[in-house]
């Protein structure tokens, strides 16, 4: 880091204190094993946003989504729910408030996509009620909302890219849960099916969800999100709309690139557009 | 009451009113079943296959009932239970028989279940207690008991129970880094066992040779000498052990989603995977400690039965059911008149489940099945 102190965006920091938040972390420390990524971070997840997660590789932007879903226990400080630390609240009941999409998972092999996504009904299920009316309408309505419902006899293993994922997402919405967690969920995808699950965020924050999710491009976190959380060494350099922290300083400081800014011709969003190196004479 | 009475119908009336509508979900074969206190989908071909099965596993068990070196009629059979047999007869079925058959039953079935119970927490086919070590390791306790001086009815599967869980530990802690992965446990658990067996081949030179001479054909897994001593720890530790696992299979299929999924899902993970490894270690020992480890039932039956039930992922009772069948199968060939002598069940499991082992690989080889 150089000595000269970076100056940060003019524009105010919107004051997340006063908006409402459900899910918080409060001085989290955490990390593997005796590597400590995330160093006495506070955040709120402002209630009803899609708040999305940013910054260069090894920023700790996973650490915290992983911390916020009660994958990492915190070293110190916590994670709260409600006002309440989330390793207090029983597991089950936990997974009726938060639901989560992670990076990497496993689809056992021939599984139809229905009955993939009825697999996200279990923290609503017990060992005599394991298949209700309730559960069957939450998998229909899951699979209408990702517009999956006719691909629910087909095996997983057989769809697209794109499929399997909405498939994946259809799970996490079967959950019901008012707030969800994605863990990058358009690395792997094409430009089209990116757009298409980044959308589906949107629509499902337009319903009423909180989102949560961590993304690897600038540009698509800078268009999507209603709230900006950049990060860089396991600290959260800024967060607000993305309009007001979307600035070339802030791109300089997270990500160490020299870029323009200009506006997202399609939605007046900041567009970063990183600065040609000047050509060898 | 009959306010509480109508309320209710009313409330069932309106749940059926939204009773979901739209193109089925699932296949043919799978339907729901609601009641007012349970629901639960049903697959009607799973269900078809496990009773087939049982069917089957029931038959051969008879047929081992009535042949032997004496062929009995069923009538003398149903005879001997009823005591109005003459007395030999009566020995050779309640005392010589019966527990043999019912072992076969029970300890296939409870091999299955380890080895179904393994495979899904491993994600990986090969990931099935003899490959992995915990029937050598039962072993090894038992041996170890047996050369300090002690055998008897609880001696010998408490040191086998403890041998097992001993050796699952120590595959855990070896394979432990940032928690287990499948593939890790399966390769560090080969390890473990190739060194058990050698002990416990040390061990058998170091006993006495009368000692020696017992435990070296139990170690071939045989069910020859079994007597309802042996039955009654194996049908307590499966009373127990069943309805517990069974419980959290569902737990059990989740995870193989992989740990962070099931998380999210609000399963407790390190509880689901204690009592599932427990009550395998504790299954496979009582078999061992009874019949000396019995190869390969463990491996085949759930992946047989899986292939059967067409299903996505090991199920515990159509596997169990397997387990039994394989294992009944097996006895009746190993003790069948034709052979030249009567070899121990062990040795018949080992050469079908070693047929099996290598299509496995080859399978495993071509496709990504197991792979993951």
């Amino acid at each position: 880091m150089s000595a000269e102190t970076i100056k940060l965006p003019e524009t105010p920091m919107p004051s997340t204190q006063a908006e409402s938040h459900r899910l918080a972390a409060a001085g989290l420390t955490a990390g593997y094993d005796a590597r400590t990524v995330l160093r006495e971070l506070d955040l709120q997840i402002p209630e009803g946003s899609f708040t999305v997660i940013m910054g260069p590789n090894a920023c700790g932007k996973s650490t915290l989504l992983r911390s916020l879903a009660r994958l990492i226990k915190p070293a110190s400080g916590e994670v709260l729910l409600d006002g309440a630390a989330i390793t207090s609240i029983p597991t089950k009941q936990l997974a009726r408030t938060i639901g989560l999409l992670p990076q990497s998972s496993v689809a056992p092999e021939g599984i139809t996509a229905a009955d993939l996504v009825s697999r996200g009904r279990h923290p609503h299920q017990s060992l005599l009620k394991r298949w209700g009316r309730e559960d069957e309408a939450a998998v229909r309505e899951a699979l209408e909302v990702t517009g999956t419902s006719a691909l629910a006899t087909r095996p997983v293993d057989e769809l697209s890219g794109g499929q399997r994922q909405r498939v994946w997402i259809a799970m996490a919405l079967a959950q019901q849960t008012p707030i969800l967690l994605l863990d990058e969920p358009t690395t792997y995808l094409d430009i089209a099916h990116q757009i298409e699950v980044l959308q589906l965020c949107t629509q499902l924050q337009a319903q009423g969800r909180t989102l949560v999710a961590v993304l690897h491009d600038l540009n698509q976190a800078l268009r999507y999100a209603t709230h900006l959380v950049a990060m860089r060494d396991g600290e959260i350099i800024a967060q607000g709309a993305p309009e007001q922290i979307g600035t070339p300083e802030l791109v300089q400081e997270v990500f160490g690139v020299a870029a323009r800014i200009i506006e997202d011709p399609e939605t007046g969003r900041p567009l970063v557009i990183p600065k040609a190196p000047p050509l060898p004479e | 009451m009959t306010l509480t009475a109508e309320r209710r119908s009313a409330e069932e009336s309106l749940a059926a009113d939204q009773s979901p509508t739209g193109p089925p979900l699932f296949g043919p074969g799978t339907r729901p079943v609601r009641t007012s206190s349970f629901s639960a989908l049903l697959h009607t071909r799973t269900m078809a296959v496990t009773l087939l099965i049982t069917a089957a596993a029931l038959a051969v068990a008879g047929w081992n009932m009535v042949s032997g070196s004496a062929m009995l009629g069923i009538t003398e059979v149903i005879q001997a239970f009823l005591g109005s047999a003459d007395e030999g007869t009566t020995r050779v079925v309640l005392e010589w028989r019966a527990p043999r058959v019912l072992f076969t039953l029970l300890g296939g079935a409870a091999l299955a279940l380890a080895g179904a119970v393994f495979q899904s927490q491993t994600r990986n086919p090969l990931g099935s207690p003899d490959i992995i070590g915990f029937s050598t390791g039962a072993y090894t306790g038992a041996l170890l008991m047996a050369a300090v001086g002690f055998t008897g009815l609880w001696a010998t599967p408490i040191a086998a129970i403890l041998g097992g869980l001993a050796t699952g530990a120590a595959v855990y802690l070896l394979a432990w880094k940032r928690g287990v992965s499948g593939l890790r446990i399966i390769i560090v658990g080969i390890g473990v066992s190739i060194f058990l067996s050698s002990f416990n081949t040390y061990l058998l030179t170091v006993l006495s040779l009368e000692t020696a001479m017992s435990v070296a054909t139990w170690g071939a897994g045989s069910v020859n000498d079994i007597t309802w001593n042996h039955v009654y720890p194996l049908l307590a530790v499966t009373a127990v052990a069943l309805p517990v696992m069974l419980a959290h299979a569902r737990q059990m299929r989740l995870m193989e989603m992989g740990d962070d999924a099931a998380s999210g899902l609000g399963i407790r993970l390190e509880r689901v995977r204690l009592i599932q490894f427990t009550g395998g270690i504790l299954l496979v020992a009582v078999v061992t400690a009874a019949a000396g480890p019995i190869a390969f039932i463990a491996l085949v039956a759930p992946q047989l039965a899986l292939r059967l039930t067409a299903a996505s992922s090991v199920q515990l009772l159509p596997a169990a059911a397997m387990g039994a069948l394989l294992l009944t199968a097996s006895d009746a060939i190993a003790r069948a008149e034709t052979m030249p002598v009567s070899l121990p069940v062990g040795v018949v499991t080992l050469v079908l489940g070693g047929a099996y082992l290598v299509w496995l690989l080859v399978v495993m080889g071509r496709s990504k099945r197991g792979n993951r």
